[in-house]
């Protein structure tokens, strides 16, 4: 008898190298990333009487509160932007990033009940968080928009003007979503070994916000600081997004370019530790 | 001679035992740094050791063995839910594992979008499960729900539909654990009955791990038992595989210590056997029902312990224990001595108790809430029998009733 038609020949071992990444079956599972955004977003509002009218909301109340402690409480200058648009501007990049970071340093332990019964590539998880959070970036981006107008039409001081670079946006949203992969894949695996670390991660996620120019404008950053600052790739972002939306100032290319550089090698890092650590990673779980 | 759809080589897991894997950072570190690393070895624990078998394409494979034996260790490397610590598996095909019914449901979303949902997960296309969709839905009996979020479903209809997604996989190897120990007895039946299509009709293979043993009797053409870790049976002969390698290895109603097994300063077993009432003598493993059985236990008390507790812990042909009961299970005031040297207990189990099918019993000995010397279904002797007919004499009662036990109970009416 002749060889049977053989669809893909599965071989299962131990101890593969760190660099063997398994793209065909990523691609071969395209559909159940669509399944799980669906999932995603439908469950999160559907017992909600406002539904998705909560992502413009939520930065709205936060944006809010910024203005009355940061702005007038405590004084910070806004580089003589509207300082809802400011705060707003921020707000959009780094609620993006946040979102994700949080969705996806739980991917471990949150899905333990699916790894732990079912195979499919585990990557599929966080992308799904990348992709459903994009839905609130684009409802959030829309409504920027109208407050824009709004704030402009209303107020003829407000002389921020958005630029050409606008265009560039979903790359901008791309290299966020890299860095946000990244670092969230990063303590996924750390905290799939040390539970400590899904305690930590929430803390590390607040001490981030404030060290990016989401209250204050990077220009306020004394001269000494300014490096650290520089390190830190979200500054770059969301500097980026304001001189993008509103003409600020921006950062400098060499900067930016550092930001894009050290996001990818975060990426590529999560990757191999989270592929690494889902190998065994139910059996100590 | 076509390819085996399933090659497995050399197979072995190992699971390092205590707070390994969850341990603190401090630990890990405190570990990194203190000069005897090489002190207190890890704790080790083989689920599988050197597991070798080949599938052959469109055959049926039953996986037995007791709890522990490595079933589920060998399902989870197959389905690719964690690596071996060695050895090979070559899949030659789309496989597909069913671990549990309804991985991946979700409560808020409806019927509809569960299908979907759960279908990809388990690897399907959005495409297959479409073509599938009314096929899926009409299985469960659940199209007036279709719409309705599962939570609100029946636990029934739950499974139905969680089971329906799984059975209109198309693998060409489905690995299928336990699943059909949940759902009414009805719709057990139909699994079984889609299974056998799916596998006659289809030329699809199929792994199928049971608790359940008229179900891989009925289903499977092939078996592979296992024990501790490694196969001790592996053939065509299904039925004698599962009564075989089911009994603890001792297929006998007589054990002899004959290699001076378990040995211990207080107790030194040395018999145990199964006897028809009035005999003596070792006859049969097969009993009626309608007269009791007795389970002799012989040995030698070699230290007086006033805690030495002797026994046995009954278990069914499932491995499932059914109880256990010792010499010191009455008042204290009623218990006789247990004075050095040889000693012979007899413990009675009523006529009309058991159900039919075959038992385990295992020899319960040790020190009360001190010491294990044989514990029943870890590491004991153990002797085998079989319950056929004698059920009852009710006209209504003629063939084996479901249950561990068939007792015949006194009862009354009151009018």
């Amino acid at each position: 008898m002749n060889a049977t038609a053989v669809s893909g020949e599965v071989v299962i071992r131990p101890g593969r190298s760190w660099l063997h990444f398994d793209w065909r079956s990523l691609y071969r599972y395209r559909d159940l990333l669509r399944e799980m955004v669906t999932r995603d977003f439908t469950a999160r509002y559907k017992q909600t009487v406002l539904g998705p009218a909560w992502f413009v909301i939520n930065p709205l109340i936060t944006t809010a509160i910024f203005i009355v402690v940061f702005g007038k409480v405590v004084g910070v200058p806004t580089d003589g932007i509207h300082p809802a648009l400011f705060y707003l501007a921020g707000l959009l990049p780094w609620t993006y990033f946040s979102q994700v970071l949080a969705g996806t340093s739980n991917t471990l332990h949150g899905n333990l009940h699916l790894f732990a019964k079912v195979y499919f590539p585990r990557l599929i998880v966080p992308i799904s968080v990348l992709c459903s959070n994009l839905i609130p970036v684009l409802i959030q981006s829309v409504s920027l928009g109208v407050i824009y107008v709004f704030i402009a039409w209303g107020d003829p001081t407000v002389t921020s003007r958005p630029t050409l670079w606008l265009l560039a946006f979903p790359l901008l949203i791309l290299h966020t979503a890299v860095l946000a992969l990244g670092v969230g894949l990063v303590l996924s695996a750390i905290s799939a070994k040390y539970k400590d670390f899904s305690h930590l991660s929430g803390y590390l996620v607040q001490m981030w916000m404030f060290a990016s120019p989401i209250i204050y404008p990077f220009s306020r950053i004394p001269e000494k600081w300014q490096w650290a600052a520089a390190i830190n790739p979200m500054t770059s972002i969301i500097e980026a997004f304001r001189a993008m939306a509103l003409g600020a100032p921006g950062v400098s290319v060499a900067h930016y370019a550092g930001s894009v550089a050290l996001s990818i090698v975060l990426c590529v890092v999560g990757v191999l530790l989270f592929q690494k650590v889902t190998r065994t990673f139910v059996d100590y779980a | 001679m076509a390819l085996p759809i399933i090659q497995v080589r050399g197979i072995s897991k190992r699971y390092e035992l205590g707070q390994v894997g969850m341990s603190s950072f401090r630990e890990e570190l405190s570990r990194l740094f203190s000069a005897d690393k090489d002190r207190a070895p890890k704790r080790e624990f083989w689920a599988l050791r050197d597991v070798g078998f080949d599938v052959a394409p469109g055959s049926i494979v039953g996986i037995i063995g007791h709890n522990g034996a490595g079933k589920s260790t060998l399902l989870k490397i197959l389905s690719r839910i964690t690596e071996p610590t060695a050895g090979e598996i070559t899949l030659r095909g789309r496989i597909a594992s069913l671990l549990e019914v309804g991985t991946g449901f979700h409560p808020e979303l409806s019927g509809r979008e569960n299908i979907f949902l759960n279908g990809t997960i388990l690897g399907m296309t959005r495409a297959e499960v479409a073509r599938k969709f009314d096929e899926i839905v009409a299985f469960a009996e659940v199209e007036q729900f279709i719409d309705t979020p599962v939570k609100r479903y029946s636990s029934g209809m739950y499974v139905r539909l969680a089971f329906a997604v799984a059975a209109h996989l198309e693998p060409e190897i489905l690995i299928i654990d336990e699943v059909l120990a949940v759902g009414d007895v009805g719709f057990q039946r139909k699994c079984l009955g889609k299974m056998q299509e799916v596998s006659e009709h289809d030329g699809r293979t199929i792994l199928f791990v049971s608790h359940n043993m008229n179900a891989v009797e009925r289903l499977c053409n092939r078996c592979i038992a296992l024990k501790a870790g490694r196969v001790v049976a592996d053939g065509t002969n299904v039925a004698e595989i599962v009564r075989t390698s089911l009994g603890g290895g001792v297929q006998s109603c007589s054990w002899t210590n004959t290699r001076d097994e378990w040995p211990n300063e207080w107790f030194r077993p040395d018999r145990m056997t199964v006897l028809e009432p009035g005999t003596r003598s070792v006859a049969t493993t097969a009993f009626d029902n309608t007269a009791a059985i007795r389970v002799v236990i012989e040995g030698e008390v070699l230290r007086e312990h006033p805690g030495l507790q002797v026994g046995i812990g009954l278990y069914n042909s499932g491995g499932e224990l059914l109880f256990w009961s010792t010499v010191r299970d009455a008042a204290e005031s009623a218990w006789q001595h247990l004075p050095r040297g040889r000693v012979r207990l007899e413990c009675t189990v009523p006529a009309r108790f058991l159900n039919e099918g075959a038992y385990r019993a295992d020899l319960f000995l040790g020190l009360y809430h001190k010491l294990w010397i044989c514990e029943p279904g870890v590491s004991a002797p153990s002797v085998s029998f079989e319950i056929q007919g004698g059920l009852s004499d009710s006209p209504f009662w003629v063939e084996r009733r479901p249950g561990a036990l068939g007792p015949v109970l006194p009862w009354s009416i009151t009018v």
